[in-house]
């Protein structure tokens, strides 16, 4: 079929603004949103920039608006955005951080975040010769949580983030919740000094873009929310 | 500019992660370098389970891991190495799940544990269940953890900065290596005392595979350059079953929690090939029986595949011990796995061969494993060849070769560092040189072809005429395509001549890469007259142990090459006939 592709690109050397570009592409419905991007780059124009790597949904990579929603662009095909008939496919850069060049966006913000609220396993108990012990339902309380591939698509989809710079974000709490939800973990304390914050917990408005936007089908409104719980209940 | 550390790792998977922990807890000054965001590396899609001789669901020991593992690399695999690996192998597991991997969970609260192909209780005996997993996300939760520790200890990384080069002093020791910044189009130096490279596999040379974009074999490309030999290339492992046509990866592990192969007959065909194991015989194996039932008009309504066959596993089973390739099935192909069997063919997977190293991960520069060893350079994970995978390597060993030789390399490489009294070595004269003329010429160009062209071609020839099944005919074919290819690869045209985030540039110098080592594959393959292992010749069917129990040195120079060989380690084990 054929396909009408508009890409919003910017090219930080010689643009002041970004502009909509369009392609006319030739496409099979099974095709992966990220294979018409290749096909741009590696056959029109060069210089369109965008991240890809795994190209089936592991690496998050490829995070960005496509028809106006967060998704990964390998994880979505052409038939779930348009019919038989063909049509037009947008594409923009994830809303809410610096774009770099065209679909490429600065990631350092995400990444600070991240960071902030110390994803990392604590436990205070010396480490014992073999496995610390997890029944399957406890590993079930954060397994969902564990799926995230770190995409970027829910923080950049929440507008509580495109209002405040400085909110932590889904994505980050989400990390927050693996961790401290974890039954071998003691960190509560440590994270909820990070989380229970006017710029954290509270700023999430259980509006779940960030549940529709999840390439991995996260629940995260739902752990947030049991963070928020223990937040009160710990600390209130 | 020039960054100056003690240790530069270049590669942020898991074996580069678990290098920089060990590197900075050994007191070195560590930084990271890698082309992607450490979390993007490939690590993360390795699925089925990492293995180890744990026994939390059956009776296991090491011994019988090392066995399984030097059977299943067909003997060519050095058999102190293996028994390193597969001994420490238990507390390589335990000290993960202490940093928190979120492994699944038997009844016991102890670590899951699932059958594998090629291994086995009691030296061959049936099945065991040593691949410890979380769901089918193992190797992405390894990384994810192994990441967060880094960002605990506040591991220095330069992310998106893509090494080209390796600078080595008039001495030949590894003295720094260069590296464009995607983000700015500078270059960069970095003088360090140890380079250690954690580059990954090759894939991308194939046209069906399960590797992702960035699997273009850069560090090994780059010691050729430097003028190091690399190891066993001919040795390329086709996992048997990827999403047809697509080739993205559907987990072993399928076939251990009961998934069956089946051709147009419907006949569960391994049962005829290895009938004590039958679907869980080693992946060289099941990818040449998967060829030979095609071959003989025996796939699906006679086209070019056969089906995985899950349907009577049980939805239980799908959706909590393999939920991502549930998924992947339905997505990509439109395939429920509950109800379809899924159509799949072998895919180009795992590179056994690379850099050569010992146990440590010390690059080793030619045959003597003593006396070769290069000062200053290391090599760990799939790039490297220690060799623990042989001809072949059993699923689940991978993720166990990356912690427990990036462990062993970043203990090494800290001691190193910390005995060293001597002053760092100097960086010779226009260090750079030759990677800025390269991207220059790259830049320079107006006339040429298209990086996706030349690759489109090498992608072709290598998956017709160097994949499961090869003959002199085909490997000439290749290696008179691959000429034509080196040409055509130095003559790549960029649309985008920008210095900014500049990704068509690094294409056109990836495809410079993937013809190296492609040569190196095609060459090695050629040489190489027996079938062992993943290397099955047509026109030289049998094992040779008499004349062929080596390993192969590749050395590329000036626009031709040469082979020189390395003995096998041998062991307890000796070398028989590989029947399962």
């Amino acid at each position: 079929m054929n396909l009408t592709v508009k890409i919003q690109r910017f090219n930080p050397e010689t643009d002041d603004a970004p502009h909509w570009e369009t392609y006319q592409v030739e496409a099979d419905p099974m095709d992966r949103a990220l294979d018409l991007l290749n096909h741009i780059k590696w056959h029109v124009d060069g210089s369109l920039t965008f991240r890809k790597s795994c190209a089936h949904g592991i690496c998050g990579s490829d995070a960005m608006q496509i028809n106006g929603e967060n998704k990964l662009a390998c994880s979505v095909l052409v038939q779930d955005l348009v019919g038989e008939q063909g049509g037009t496919i947008t594409f923009a850069p994830l809303p809410a951080s610096p774009v770099i060049k065209d679909l490429t966006i600065d990631q350092t913000g995400f990444f600070e975040k991240y960071r902030a609220v110390k994803p990392w396993l604590m436990n205070t108990t010396p480490p014992p010769e073999k496995e610390r012990h997890q029944t399957p339902e406890q590993h079930a309380v954060i397994e969902d949580a564990t799926k995230c591939i770190m995409c970027g698509a829910c923080t950049h989809s929440c507008p509580s983030t495109w209002a405040d710079p400085d909110y932590l974000g889904p994505a980050a709490m989400l990390k927050a919740f693996r961790y401290t939800f974890d039954s071998r973990d003691h960190g509560t304390e440590d994270r909820l000094e990070v989380v229970d914050s006017k710029d954290g917990l509270w700023k999430c408005y259980t509006i779940f873009n960030c549940v529709e936007a999840c390439p991995k089908g996260i629940d995260i409104t739902r752990w947030l929310s049991a963070l928020k719980r223990k937040a009160v209940t710990a600390r209130y | 500019m020039t960054f100056t550390h003690d240790v530069v790792i270049v590669g942020a998977g898991g074996a580069g992660l678990m290098a920089a922990l060990y590197a900075r807890e050994g007191g070195a000054d560590v930084a990271v370098v890698s082309k992607l965001h450490p979390l993007r590396s490939h690590t993360g899609a390795a699925q089925g389970g990492i293995g180890a001789a744990l026994g939390n669901e059956e009776e296991d020991h090491w011994l019988w891991h090392a066995f399984d593992t030097v059977k299943g690399s067909d003997y060519l695999g050095d058999q102190d190495a293996i028994e390193t690996m597969c001994k420490d192998a238990p507390r390589t597991i335990i000290e993960l799940e202490h940093y928190g991997v979120p492994f699944s969970r038997n009844q016991e609260g102890l670590i899951s544990q699932r059958r594998f192909g090629g291994h086995t209780r009691n030296f061959g005996e049936a099945p065991v269940r040593r691949a410890c997993h979380a769901a089918d996300r193992t190797g992405h939760t390894i990384l994810h953890t192994l990441y967060d520790q880094c960002t605990r200890k506040e591991v220095k990384f330069y992310d998106e900065f893509q090494v080209l080069d390796l600078v080595r002093d008039e001495d030949g020791a590894v003295v720094g290596c260069v590296a464009y910044e995607i983000l700015t189009g500078e270059v960069h130096t970095f003088h360090a005392k140890i380079v250690c490279f954690a580059t990954g596999g090759y894939g991308r040379a194939f046209k069906t595979t399960s590797n992702a974009h960035a699997g273009t074999g850069d560090g090994m490309a780059i010691a050729l350059r430097a003028g190091l030999p690399l190891e066993d290339m001919e040795f390329v492992q086709f996992h048997p079953t990827g999403l047809y046509r697509l080739g993205i990866l559907i987990t072993e592990g399928a076939r251990g929690e009961g998934g069956i192969l089946r051709n147009n007959d419907g006949e569960r065909f391994m049962e005829r090939y290895a009938p004590t194991v039958k679907d869980l015989a080693p992946r060289d194996m099941v990818s040449q029986c998967i060829y030979k039932e095609i071959r003989e008009g025996r796939g699906i309504n006679g086209k070019d595949y056969v089906h995985l066959d899950m349907t009577h596993v049980g939805r239980d089973v799908l959706e909590h011990k393999l939920p991502e390739i549930t998924e992947f099935s339905r997505v990509y192909l439109g395939v429920d796995p509950i109800k379809t069997p899924i159509p799949i063919a072998p895919t180009a997977h795992y590179a056994m061969g690379g850099i050569p190293t010992n146990v440590d991960g010390q690059v080793v520069g030619g045959p003597d494993r003593e006396t070769d060893v290069v000062p200053g350079f290391y090599a760990i994970g799939e790039c490297a060849c220690v060799s623990v995978h042989g001809a072949n390597r059993l699923g689940t060993n991978s993720l166990l070769d990356l912690v427990v030789f990036g462990r062993r390399a970043g203990i090494a490489m800290a001691d190193e560092v910390r005995a060293s009294a001597r002053t760092r070595r100097a960086l010779p004269e226009n260090a750079e040189r030759r990677t800025r003329d390269l991207l220059e010429t790259i830049l320079a160009r107006t006339e040429g072809e298209k990086a996706v062209a030349v690759r489109n071609d090498l992608q072709e020839t290598m998956m017709t005429n160097v994949s499961v099944f090869r003959n002199d005919e085909t490997l000439s074919t290749a290696l008179e395509d691959l000429k034509a290819l080196r040409r055509r690869a130095a003559n790549v045209v960029v649309g985008d001549k920008g210095k900014k985030f500049n990704t068509d540039l690094m294409d056109a110098v990836e495809i410079g890469f993937m013809v190296d080592y492609a040569e190196a594959i095609t060459a090695g393959a050629a040489n190489r007259k027996e079938s062992r292992g993943a290397h099955l010749r047509e026109d030289f069917a049998d094992r040779d142990d008499e004349n062929w129990l080596k390993h192969t040195l590749f050395y590329a120079t000036d626009g031709d090459y040469r082979f020189d060989y390395k003995d096998v380690v041998l062991g307890r084990f000796e070398p028989k006939e590989r029947k399962y």
